[in-house]
């Protein structure tokens, strides 16, 4: 599988696979604790501190770590939410039609016509943000944008003949949707589930900026700038940090993205 | 009746209809979470007759929909109800700051419009070298990262080092013009990178759709030059999907602002609608989230009236 893997795959590829390593070994790689306070404050880079220290003296390599964890742990699971809830609800509206389709269609029209920004803060106004609540609020924030694509992929494939003989075989919802739909609509969903991944880093991100993301103590990249952006007047770069990571972070799920889109297209002739 | 002319009444009607429902979507999200207004001001610790008698006392014990209908007409007649944190007229404060973000965004909109335009001209004219591929590797840049991050590296370089911009928008109603300008001159340039990626990427796939056609060729083969092509041929045709696009954007840009304007401490709607969810100041976070999301909601129906009147084969039915 991982012949002829094209160079920007393979960058993709380690990129991501090394973002995601260090977010599950984060205690073991970072140099020190998450709230240790072990030097200066805006301490340059060094031996010791690599990245230098943040606003009250704490390791800037630890928090990155800790604070990729964070963020690409929120981001996937949210990822996963909104995959699972948006592509049952979409195939089951295309199979099914009638008037659940016509509701849920509606409702999604609605609430794709608010920013998911603003829907974001008005739910924020009411709800505490932990760490779940942020998973569950981004991830049916974002179902809908799943349900468009899933609903529209599967419109699609449901009115292939393997679908009508399956449905006269007397094949009951459950298999005409996992076993019929779900794998011919998987590669643009797989690719869309990349973009969708990077969205949520960003999303998870502004809202931690905003503060009423990720609350303290917890560290993630968004909550990094928040602590640290007063020192970017006195010309202190630590608040950059977070940048770089969510760049190179998107560029490479991206990159991966891009080539499992071109490698199961063409495995199937180009249909995308 | 002409039927392009019922075409947009039906799709005024329809946006109307879209408004309505946003708006009780916006107003009913607050309901059914936990926690009110009254449970905001006394906090966690209030017994259960404190809450009532308040709630009384503030009409929040009357059916919800009673409240909706009140809240809806409050806002299109510009009495939006007092804060909860200082108790000042909403309405006051909107008004004072929704000219400072449109003054931003005014700013952003016309130098991101012409300046995408002109990008995605130049990266059809020299499709796949090395024009095309810097434009389209600088737009891929700025789509990766959060327009929080975009400001703060404009801040560290353009504000920090070189002293070209303040990094705080600190705007007031007497400075002339220009002083203006130069305090949301970085505002401004976040703003612009920001939907200039969208918006000349978008630009750049409209116009290749249409360069694919045959009467392009057919003006290929007169020998016209490139950009009389384009200019001449393609980009009329493509008005209709630009527009849109520009639409599009101009409506992304309500997000950006709202995240642009904390980062620079700007006095703009954006600012007052982030600091209200922090104090969980439930009716400015109402106020402010519904005229948001109208204003977008408004920018796509336009996008959508335009592409329908741009539209020749709508316009001259056969």
């Amino acid at each position: 599988m991982l012949k002829n893997l094209p160079l920007s795959a393979a960058i993709g590829l380690s990129f991501t696979a090394i973002y995601f390593l260090a977010a599950i070994f984060a205690p073991v790689i970072a140099p020190y604790g998450m709230a240790d306070v072990v030097g200066d404050v805006w301490e340059p880079s060094s031996a010791e501190h690599l990245l230098g220290t943040d606003q009250i003296g704490r390791d800037l390599l630890t928090r990155m770590i800790y604070g990729g964890r964070t963020t690409i742990w929120i981001a996937t699971l949210a990822t996963i939410l909104s995959f699972t809830t948006g592509s049952v609800l979409g195939f089951l509206a295309a199979v099914t039609g009638g008037w659940f389709d016509q509701v849920m269609s509606r409702f999604v029209d609605l609430m794709m016509a608010i920013p998911s920004l603003i829907l974001a803060l008005v739910i924020l106004s009411s709800i505490e943000a932990t760490v779940i609540t942020l998973i569950i609020l981004m991830g049916l924030l974002d179902a809908t944008r799943v349900y468009r694509l899933a609903r529209a992929v599967a419109v699609d494939i449901s009115v292939m003949d393997y679908v009508e003989a399956a449905k006269l075989r007397g094949e009951k919802l459950g298999w005409i949707i996992f076993r019929e739909i779900l794998p011919n609509a998987l590669s643009p969903l797989v690719a869309e589930m990349g973009l969708r991944f990077i969205f949520m880093v960003l999303f998870i991100s502004t809202l931690s900026f905003l503060g009423i993301g990720v609350q303290p103590p917890l560290a993630d990249w968004g909550g990094i700038v928040k602590e640290n952006k007063e020192g970017i007047n006195f010309g202190i770069g630590a608040a950059l940090y977070p940048a770089i990571a969510i760049a190179t972070l998107a560029i490479s799920v991206n990159l991966v993205a891009d080539w499992i889109l071109n490698r199961t297209t063409s495995l199937k002739g180009g249909r995308g | 009746m002409h039927p392009i002319l019922t075409l947009v009444v039906q799709r005024l009607a329809l946006g109307i209809l879209l408004l309505i429902a946003a708006s009780a979507l916006i107003f009913g999200l607050t309901e059914i979470l936990p926690g009110d207004a009254a449970q905001a001001i006394l906090g966690q610790a209030a017994t259960e007759e404190n809450l009532a008698n308040l709630r009384a006392e503030m009409g929040l014990d009357r059916p919800a929909l009673t409240r909706y209908f009140e809240w809806l007409g409050g806002i299109l007649t510009g009495d939006m109800g007092n804060a909860l944190t200082n108790k000042l007229p909403i309405a006051d404060q909107i008004g004072k700051r929704m000219s400072y973000t449109l003054f931003l965004s005014f700013w952003a909109a016309l130098i991101s419009v012409p300046l995408a335009i002109l990008l995605g001209l130049i990266a059809v004219r020299y499709q796949n070298r090395w024009p095309d591929k810097l434009i389209s590797g600088v737009t891929l840049a700025s789509i990766s990262l959060p327009e929080f991050m975009i400001a703060y590296i404009l801040v560290f370089f353009f504000a920090v080092k070189l002293f070209w911009a303040p990094s705080f928008a600190n705007i007031s109603p007497g400075m002339p013009l220009l002083e203006q300008l130069h305090a949301i001159s970085l505002p401004v340039a976040v703003l612009t990178l920001v939907v200039l990626a969208h918006m000349m990427r978008m630009t750049r796939a409209a116009i290749l759709n249409v360069m694919q056609s045959a009467y392009i060729e057919t003006a290929e083969l007169k020998g016209l030059t490139t950009f009389t092509v384009i200019y001449r041929h393609a980009f009329p045709n493509a008005i209709a999907p630009i527009v849109t696009v520009v639409m599009l954007n101009l409506a992304y840009l309500v997000v950006g602002v709202v995240v642009v304007e904390v980062v620079f401490a700007y006095p703009g709607m954006g600012q007052y609608l982030v600091d209200a969810v922090v104090k969980r100041d439930v009716p400015v976070v109402l106020a402010c989230g519904v005229i948001f999301a109208a204003v977008y909601i408004v920018l796509n129906i336009i996008a959508d009236l335009v592409s329908i009147l741009a539209n020749p084969r709508l316009r001259h039915p056969k």
